[in-house]
């Protein structure tokens, strides 16, 4: 059976995953294994060397030779449904945290207690992410969320503050745009990417996943949907994603944009840019804001005994505080404990927005689990559709409660 | 296939049969393990309810054609057939038509015609996702290259990418290019295999250019011109990656094609047996143009036999 559903796979996206499997050694009945395989996403030039100085400390601090594996984002979920079917998943995984339900719900992962590995500690919002039926499957050593990231030249030389409210926002964007250049820009695009863009306007005005209709979610799509039309967004947010728009920023295009801190080192590589970071603006004044919970989870597949003890001992190590702080440091995230998190907001002044909003940031899957992928996909279509002008965003939203309850 | 017509059929020449048997083995073999079983697989994926559990466990429940009925419910599935018949009939009328006129026009010879056909030729070897990519910045509201030429000329800037009405043009653009060389080379090929005193000899019973193309080209160029469609018309209707790299199916679908649709309902979704159902679908399009090619084809060799 396992060779039929390589097949269909490879029907499926042959064109996608014609990489061949990794081949992890069976496990042997040795008492400790000395070498593990290890599969992430972190493709950047950047990401990808500060995620191997945090293997290379743990490879020498455990004395477990780990052997690194890299795919695109896209090709992640793919390659370990592929590992899982042909028994060759890697011994631990870095997954973006919304995925790991899904891997959970196969039945391909061993809980983390196994490993001694506790949530103590851990921010509540990445514990439910990383928890699937009541066992903690995945945990992070750093988070990373939304913000409002502006152009500090640009905003002094139209006289505009760094806005806090819709109100402001809606007022700040339309003050900055003109000349070719738009106040503000996002992301939109048909993808997760969009959804995740557009949570921190849902969440805050009291939307729920679970009815995307609601009066809440009409009116957070039709704020978004305002920005766009009164020409205070590009039209062309539906094409970008999240690198597009730091491209725009760091171009002078955009004087504000909603972005994630790992663009951050990316913005200070650019001397003449001076820019600012504030919490994405809430629909009144004094409200909190609710950012969805980003980062990479990590998890150890059922491999078999030695190398799943072995992957358990790098896992702990990643998630210690030295490690957590290296990591946290080198790629801009937030750290996952709570403590930790406070004394590295109180040493990085630019990352204080993104802790702040951490506290009260929300996982994706808490609500919906599995069925998370399904509902995003049609919020997706919802906000394309209403940003586009083709449905107003109640009955897109109302098309979209539909696709997601069928 | 055409081993095995040769054997003749006076005697019972038992080994000749068995060498020809033995040469079509491999071929045999490849078509089976690398078509066949991946079709049938997905066939069958098509019937189970097929999730991401099952590429643990091994277990999808049989479900009969309860997938094929989901898909024909969704409204994706008329906007994924609609686009896909518009995108496969735009850019084959295109790519044809650019491709037969360039090859006409590098079929006399000139200085440097050799230099510029092979030029020509290189959206045909860069990688597909180079070019989408390439397109997507030319395409660019505020800052493409497309949208600065249309306001030199004083016409607005369009929104190439970010309307749904300008999305499916823009890609079908997208794919004409890429697909100009391959009708050039093969039309040009059998342009060059049309023996030139008919021409001469038309153009001496006092026939213009237009009548030349119209009377002598065009009918004798009827079988290449066959084949370049067909093929083009199985390329075009399975392409994935230019519309992915390009729009990614948006903005709101606009671009969705079966192709996209289905690795969104296998990939996003999580609907692998929707995804397969879907997959079949445009196998069983591609399969009956196929058909409808051959049978042409059979009645234009006889024609010429005849």
């Amino acid at each position: 059976m396992s060779a039929a559903r390589r097949a269909l796979l490879l029907v499926a996206s042959a064109a996608l995953l014609t990489a061949c499997s990794p081949t992890a050694p069976p496990a042997s009945n040795a008492p400790a294994a000395t070498s593990i395989t290890e599969l992430d996403y972190y493709a950047d030039e950047q990401g990808s060397a500060a995620w191997q100085k945090v293997l290379d400390a743990c490879a020498a601090q455990t004395g477990i030779r780990i052997e690194r594996r890299t795919v695109p984002t896209a090709q992640m979920l793919p390659k370990i449904l592929q590992g899982a079917s042909s028994k060759t998943l890697p011994d631990l995984l870095f997954t973006d945290n919304p995925t790991l339900q899904q891997v959970a719900a196969t039945g391909a992962l061993t809980p983390l207690s196994d490993y001694g590995i506790s949530a103590d500690g851990y921010y509540p919002g990445i514990v439910k992410a990383g928890t699937y039926r009541d066992k903690l499957y995945g945990v992070a050593p750093g988070v990373n969320g939304l913000a409002l990231i502006y152009n500090k030249d640009l905003l002094t030389a139209a006289g505009v503050r760094p806005p806090s409210t819709w109100d402001e926002l809606t007022a700040a964007a339309a003050g900055l745009t003109g000349d070719g250049k738009y106040g503000l820009a996002f992301s939109a695009i048909s993808s997760e990417e969009g959804t995740w863009q557009f949570l921190p306007f849902f969440w805050s005005n009291g939307a729920e996943l679970s009815r995307l209709d609601s009066p809440q979610s009409t009116q957070a799509l039709a704020y978004v949907t305002g920005l766009v039309t009164s020409g205070s967004a590009s039209k062309s947010v539906v094409t970008w994603n999240q690198n597009d728009v730091a491209d725009q920023f760091v171009a002078g295009n955009a004087a504000m944009m909603v972005n994630g801190s790992w663009n951050l080192a990316r913005l200070d590589e650019q001397k003449s840019l001076h820019y600012g970071v504030v919490p994405i603006p809430v629909p009144k004044a004094g409200a909190k804001p609710v950012v969805a919970l980003g980062g990479e989870v990590g998890a150890v597949p059922v491999t078999g005994g030695p190398t799943q003890q072995a992957a358990g001992k790098v896992l702990t190590c990643v998630l210690a505080e030295p490690t957590m702080l290296q990591w946290s440091k080198a790629h801009a995230y937030v750290p996952s404990k709570t403590a930790v998190a406070a004394k590295f907001g109180a040493e990085q002044p630019a990352m204080r927005a993104f802790v702040d909003e951490v506290g009260s940031a929300r996982s994706r899957t808490t609500e919906l689990g599995e069925k998370y992928p399904k509902v995003s996909q049609a919020l997706a279509d919802a906000i394309q559709a209403s940003l586009t002008g083709k449905l107003p965003a109640d009955q897109a939203l109302k098309t979209a409660q539909q696709a997601a309850g069928s | 296939m055409t081993l095995a017509a040769p054997v003749p059929r006076r005697g019972p020449r038992r080994d000749g049969r068995f060498t020809a048997w033995a040469f079509l083995l491999p071929a045999v073999a490849y078509v089976v393990v690398f078509f066949g079983y991946p079709l049938a697989a997905n066939v069958v994926t098509s019937t189970q309810d097929y999730t991401v559990k099952s590429f643990y466990t091994g277990e999808a429940p049989f479900v009969g054609l309860a997938n094929y009925a989901a898909v024909l419910a969704n409204p994706l599935f008329s906007t994924a057939v609609l686009n896909t018949v518009l995108f496969t009939a735009g850019s084959l009328v295109f790519q044809f038509g650019i491709g037969l006129a360039l090859a006409v026009f590098f079929a006399g010879r000139f200085p440097g015609g050799a230099l510029l056909r092979s030029l020509l030729l290189l959206p045909w070897l860069l990688p597909l996702v180079v070019s989408g990519a390439v397109w997507r910045w030319m395409f660019d509201q505020d800052h493409g290259v497309l949208n600065a030429a249309s306001r030199l000329i004083g016409v607005g800037a369009v929104p190439w990418l970010s309307s749904t009405a300008w999305a499916l043009p823009a890609v079908i653009l997208t794919n004409i290019w890429i697909g100009i060389p391959f009708n050039l080379v093969i039309l040009h090929g059998g342009l060059r295999a049309i023996p030139a005193s008919l021409h001469e000899a038309a153009a001496l019973d006092g026939a213009g250019a237009w009548q030349r193309f119209r009377h002598v080209t065009w009918p004798l160029l009827r079988p290449v011109t066959g084949i370049v469609l067909m093929l083009g018309l199985v390329y075009t209707i399975k392409v994935f990656d230019v519309i992915m790299v390009v729009t990614g199916g948006g903005p709101a679908n606009a671009t969705q094609t079966l192709t996209t649709w289905s690795y969104r309902l296998s990939f996003h979704d999580f609907a692998f047996g929707q995804g397969a159902a879907v997959g079949n679908v445009l196998i069983l399009a591609a399969t009956a143009f196929g058909l409808l090619y051959l049978r042409s084809a059979k009645a234009t060799l006889a024609e010429a036999a005849a």
